[in-house]
């Protein structure tokens, strides 16, 4: 257990992520190079980066859907390499793919991933999750028919189902529009009676610093920078930006 | 332990569920691998012609050729569709133990194949003026299903992430299943020229046996395919 920042002790299990010297490579490339990251719970990480960075990769790696190829990771205080089936109860994932079935309607996937998920109270659990956002009327309704900014919905909606401490949001603004992006940020934070983390990344700097209460920059697969949002000055961050990621 | 059994089951069934609604609303794997073996039994009664005398020699290969190659277009789609929506992605974040994904999975396609099966037997019979109900031949499709699709799940699970899919998954099955194959042809053939059940039996152990050593194998390994 070493000493952190603030002077005292913590083990991984005070943190909702915890990573160490992680790297992945892909064949002879290698996309993250001794990455560190540490977040506590609470803490709403929004990670900027530009394409190829390496930000989907951490992603992946963090929702158990790829290998490190070295390194620690720990989430809601889980050691990845062991307690993977565990982690994926506890964390809540968004991707580019809906992950849903085009064939099946709104509700029938999300009572497949509820159960999938072996969720308490499953209906009450998809009228409340459908609610949230903003879905209610289309729950018959097959996916395959639904626009992708609703897919996208149904998506939030499959990924908060099992109430995860942990969010994992891959540019989750894409195909919403602005009233969803509003509702997206009270969606996240809704109070469950516990600290729930996210770990956001994307491109549109101006909407990653109202959903965030720290701000990083991933560059050459590596954290370049990361700081509380209380400390930048949100004016100047995009030179910041250009002169860590240039 | 018996929690565990309990979610075990619950999670095979959901997956099961799932497959099997889909596929009642697209009907996409049942009607490829109906048809494709329908056209193919069809295609070899004309080629053959086969009389009284040769038939058994002939339609056990016939019939066979018609499940395996039927068999391989469902396999290929059950990963693909997964694939291509996203939703094998879907599946590996789910808490449940891998083994529950693979005998989910394996069971829809078990299910579809016994439906084609179902099928194509009695029109098989028909052409090729054998009786219509032929339990030993019921007997051998359902346990040989039991390996193909097991077999046949896992390296589905592989060939779908190469890029030459559609020429992997039979190029990398078709030998692993070929013991199977040939238990299977060589049991028909028995059934249908009329040899006593005790010699069709001999077979049938056999095929069970590989059904066994196929389906622990494929268990055990599903997990470490799905990871990338």
């Amino acid at each position: 257990m070493a000493l952190n920042p603030d002077g005292d002790r913590r083990s991984p299990l005070d943190y909702a992520v915890k990573v160490e010297g992680l790297t992945k490579f892909y064949g002879p490339l290698r996309v993250l190079r001794g990455l560190n990251l540490e977040l506590k719970r609470g803490e709403f990480l929004v990670i900027f980066g530009a394409n190829g960075s390496g930000k989907s990769t951490l992603t992946r790696i963090l929702s158990t859907l790829s290998r490190p190829s070295s390194g620690r990771v720990f989430v809601e205080g889980l050691d990845l390499e062991k307690q993977a089936q565990q982690i994926r109860q506890r964390i809540g994932v968004l991707l580019h793919n809906s992950l849903l079935y085009n064939e099946l309607s709104v509700y029938e996937n999300l009572k497949f991933y509820g159960r999938m998920f072996h969720v308490p109270d499953l209906q009450e659990r998809i009228k409340e999750t459908v609610a949230q956002v903003g879905m209610e009327s289309r729950l018959r309704q097959r996916v395959g028919t639904l626009s992708h900014g609703m897919q996208k919905r149904v998506s939030i909606a499959r990924a908060l189902l099992h109430d995860p401490g942990l969010l994992l949001f891959d540019e989750p603004e894409t195909g919403l529009d602005f009233d969803a992006l509003r509702a997206l940020m009270g969606i996240i934070r809704e109070p469950s009676g516990r600290k729930r983390s996210a770990i956001i990344t994307t491109h549109n700097i101006e909407q990653g610093f109202e959903w965030a209460s720290h701000i990083a920059i991933l560059d050459k697969g590596q954290i370049q920078f990361m700081k509380d949002k209380k400390e930048i000055d949100a004016s100047s961050f995009l030179n910041t930006y250009q002169s860590v990621v240039c | 332990m018996l929690e565990k059994m309990k979610n075990f089951t619950q999670d095979v069934v959901t997956l099961l569920w799932k497959d099997l609604l889909a596929e009642f609303r697209t009907k996409e794997i049942t009607i490829s691998i109906l048809v494709f073996a329908l056209l193919t039994i069809v295609i070899f009664n004309f080629a053959f012609t086969p009389d009284p005398a040769r038939v058994g020699l002939i339609a056990p290969g016939v019939l066979w050729v018609a499940f395996s190659f039927s068999g391989v277009l469902g396999l290929n789609r059950t990963f693909v569709i997964e694939k291509e929506r996203g939703g094998l992605q879907g599946l590996v974040l789910c808490p449940v133990e891998r083994e529950a994904l693979f005998l989910g999975k394996a069971a829809g396609t078990f299910i579809f194949m016994c439906i084609m099966e179902m099928i194509i037997l009695p029109v098989f019979s028909i052409l090729l003026n054998l009786p219509v109900f032929m339990p030993g031949l019921l007997a051998i499709a359902f346990l040989s299903n039991i390996g193909f699709v097991a077999m046949g799940t896992l390296f589905s699970a592989i060939a779908v992430n190469t890029r030459a899919r559609d020429f992997m998954l039979p190029l990398l099955f078709f030998p692993a299943i070929i013991p199977l194959l040939v238990f299977a042809v060589k049991g028909s053939s028995m059934v249908i020229s009329g040899e006593p059940w005790s010699d069709v039996m001999g077979w049938l152990w056999k095929i069970a046996a590989f059904d066994v050593v196929y389906l622990v194998v494929s268990t055990l390994v599903f997990e470490f395919v799905l990871e990338e």
